[in-house]
């Protein structure tokens, strides 16, 4: 269960930083992106997953979560 | 010699490769690649940040110098005690260069030593109490001092003390922080793991303090110069370009700073971060708790100075824009001549480079804008994250090497041959006795500064010195010479 940090980079895109794994990479797609419920299962460009509980609100990023590694990942 | 393609390059590094045990290459194969442009994550071509190999000569530090060394050393009011054997502070002592302006011994203490010298008694009795008379002493010595950091030496992990509760209890009774950092050097696989633990050392004992105190007046133009060390003064000639740009610097970190700007930092509107391998994390943090925007910028060499400027600029109205290109235009004359003079000296030179931070991709373009090429570098103690930003400086088909080992680096340089060598003290003699010029990349060889415009002119100077010195064609004794070297020679002095 790493702490990620999502956050929108200089070009706006959405990333994903987990300092312990040095891995910072572009998120491709989140399962759930609506204003009350955001989070889920969130894909990497890299391929690999995570899982994040849904949130009950839509975040202001950037913002640090507990995730889960993904199946793929 | 021309350029290397990258089958020849893949071959050098079997080559090289070949000396070891059968373990030990298949490790170190995955540390050395060509640059290839099309790869997009380092990590499918470079492997970094893993645990050196037993019996090969690394050239990295440990945690303990990426937070004392690196880190919290340069804040100049603060005292940072080695906490530990008298050693590890004493041997590192100012060896940094890390510039600032005070009265050392008053009201500055970065190349003074302060240490709790352990001896046996106190790994088998502890040592917080000597820690805690340690604090009191420095109050009385030094009563100008603006806060302690603890830097923990190996042995206050290993025997347990509870340094954390020292620096409470002396908080409390001086009124001044008191920063607990366990950077012990046994933690982590190089000076990078010192860099994240200095940083959350920060943002648990330092950076909100002010968060309940609006007193600060504060300007839509805060910037806060972030991963600056001052190195010969770097930091300074980064903040005057800020400054006539119609910045406010509020902040430097960590070079020349002092505990209130880092204090005040979470008031400012955007952190320019130069190294980003050192305080990246710190930079997040503010971002995610403080909405501080952060960027990267590069200010080595005009081309990249110029480019981070203008990036700078787009982050702030009109005026600041406006002001950022009369900036460019006032040192454009500069750094012509700059290029005028130094290009024709060193066009076409080729250039390794084996440094740490944020150096091995960002001096490439000072570099190239005197005509030289980098032909390989490589990080002591890069993550992913550095080579994936390193990929794209790089030429296609030049040498990557990562935590590259003495007599790697040693063989890699007889293979390319390269006209100059930027690294550190450990490789300088071994080089020069090669007959290979070199500059060390670490302290800018007890020169600069090189950030900025006036920089690079400081910057130019050094590389055609060392470069162009005539020492490097006296290297071979004249009864050794050929009779062809033999002749010109004679040819010469006719």
């Amino acid at each position: 269960m790493p702490n990620v940090m999502i956050r929108k980079d200089e070009a706006g895109k959405m990333t994903l930083y987990v300092a312990k794994r040095d891995l910072e990479e572009d998120i491709v797609s989140i399962e759930h992106e609506a204003e009350d419920r955001w989070g889920g299962e969130i894909t990497l460009a890299d391929g690999s997953s995570y899982y994040v509980e849904p949130l009950t609100a839509a975040p202001s990023l950037p913002i640090t979560v507990r995730a889960k590694r993904g199946e793929a990942g | 010699m021309s350029v290397m393609s990258r089958d020849e390059v893949e071959s050098l590094i079997q080559e090289v490769l070949e000396v070891y045990p059968e373990k030990a290459k298949k490790d170190r194969t995955k540390h050395l690649t060509p640059n290839d442009h099309e790869v997009e994550q380092s990590k499918k071509c470079i492997t970094s940040n893993k645990k050196s190999l037993p019996g090969v000569m690394t050239i990295r530090g440990c945690a303990y110098a990426g937070s004392k060394g690196v880190v919290w050393g340069p804040v100049k009011d603060m005292i940072h005690i080695s906490h530990g054997p008298v050693g590890c502070g004493q041997y590192s002592r100012a060896g940094r260069r890390n510039y600032y302006i005070g009265t050392t011994g008053v009201n500055a203490f970065v190349t003074m030593n302060f240490t709790s010298d352990f001896q046996e008694k106190d790994i088998v009795f502890g040592g917080d109490k000597k820690l805690a008379k340690l604090i009191d002493e420095i109050e009385t010595l030094f009563p100008l001092n603006k806060g302690v950091t603890i830097q923990s030496e190996c042995p206050i992990g290993l025997i347990g003390d509870d340094i954390e509760a020292v620096a409470k209890k002396k908080t409390a009774e001086h009124g001044k922080t008191v920063v607990p950092v366990r950077c012990e050097g046994f933690r982590g696989v190089s000076q990078s793991l010192g860099h994240h633990i200095a940083n959350d050392a920060v943002r648990d004992w330092v950076l909100s303090a002010r968060d309940e105190d609006d007193s600060f007046e504060t300007t839509p133009y805060d910037v806060a110069i972030i991963g600056d060390y001052n190195i010969g003064g770097d930091a300074w000639s980064s903040r005057i370009l800020l400054e006539e740009m119609g910045l406010r610097v509020v902040a430097q970190w960590s070079g020349d700073g002092t505990i209130a700007e880092m204090e005040l930092t979470p008031k400012v509107k955007l952190n320019l971060v130069h190294c980003y391998r050192s305080m990246n994390y710190i930079s997040r943090h503010m971002e995610e708790k403080y909405k501080i925007p952060w960027i990267e910028y590069n200010f080595f060499g005009p081309t990249k100075t110029v480019e981070s400027l203008r990036k700078i600029a787009s982050h702030f109205d009109e005026t600041i824009q406006q002001k950022c290109e009369e900036v460019i235009e006032r040192y454009r004359p500069e750094w012509d001549a700059v290029i005028a003079k130094f290009r024709p000296r060193l066009e076409g030179k080729r250039v390794m480079l084996y440094v740490g931070g944020l150096r091995p991709r960002h001096v490439i373009g000072a570099y190239e804008d005197l005509g030289m090429e980098v032909v390989g570098t490589g990080y002591e103690f890069g993550h992913n994250d550095d080579y994936d930003r390193t990929i794209k400086e790089m030429g296609d088909a030049t040498l990557l090497y990562d935590d590259v080992t003495g007599y790697e680096f040693e063989e890699f340089v007889k293979a390319v041959k390269p006209d100059l060598i930027g690294s550190g003290i450990k490789e300088k003699y071994i080089f020069q006795k090669m007959g290979v010029p070199f500059r060390q990349m670490h302290s800018w060889d007890y020169s600069g500064p090189y950030h900025g415009f006036d920089g690079f002119a400081i910057f130019a100077r050094d590389m055609d010195m060392t470069l162009n010195n005539p020492c490097w064609k006296k290297l071979q004794a004249p009864w050794k010479k050929t009779e062809a070297a033999a002749d010109e020679a004679v040819a010469a002095s006719a």
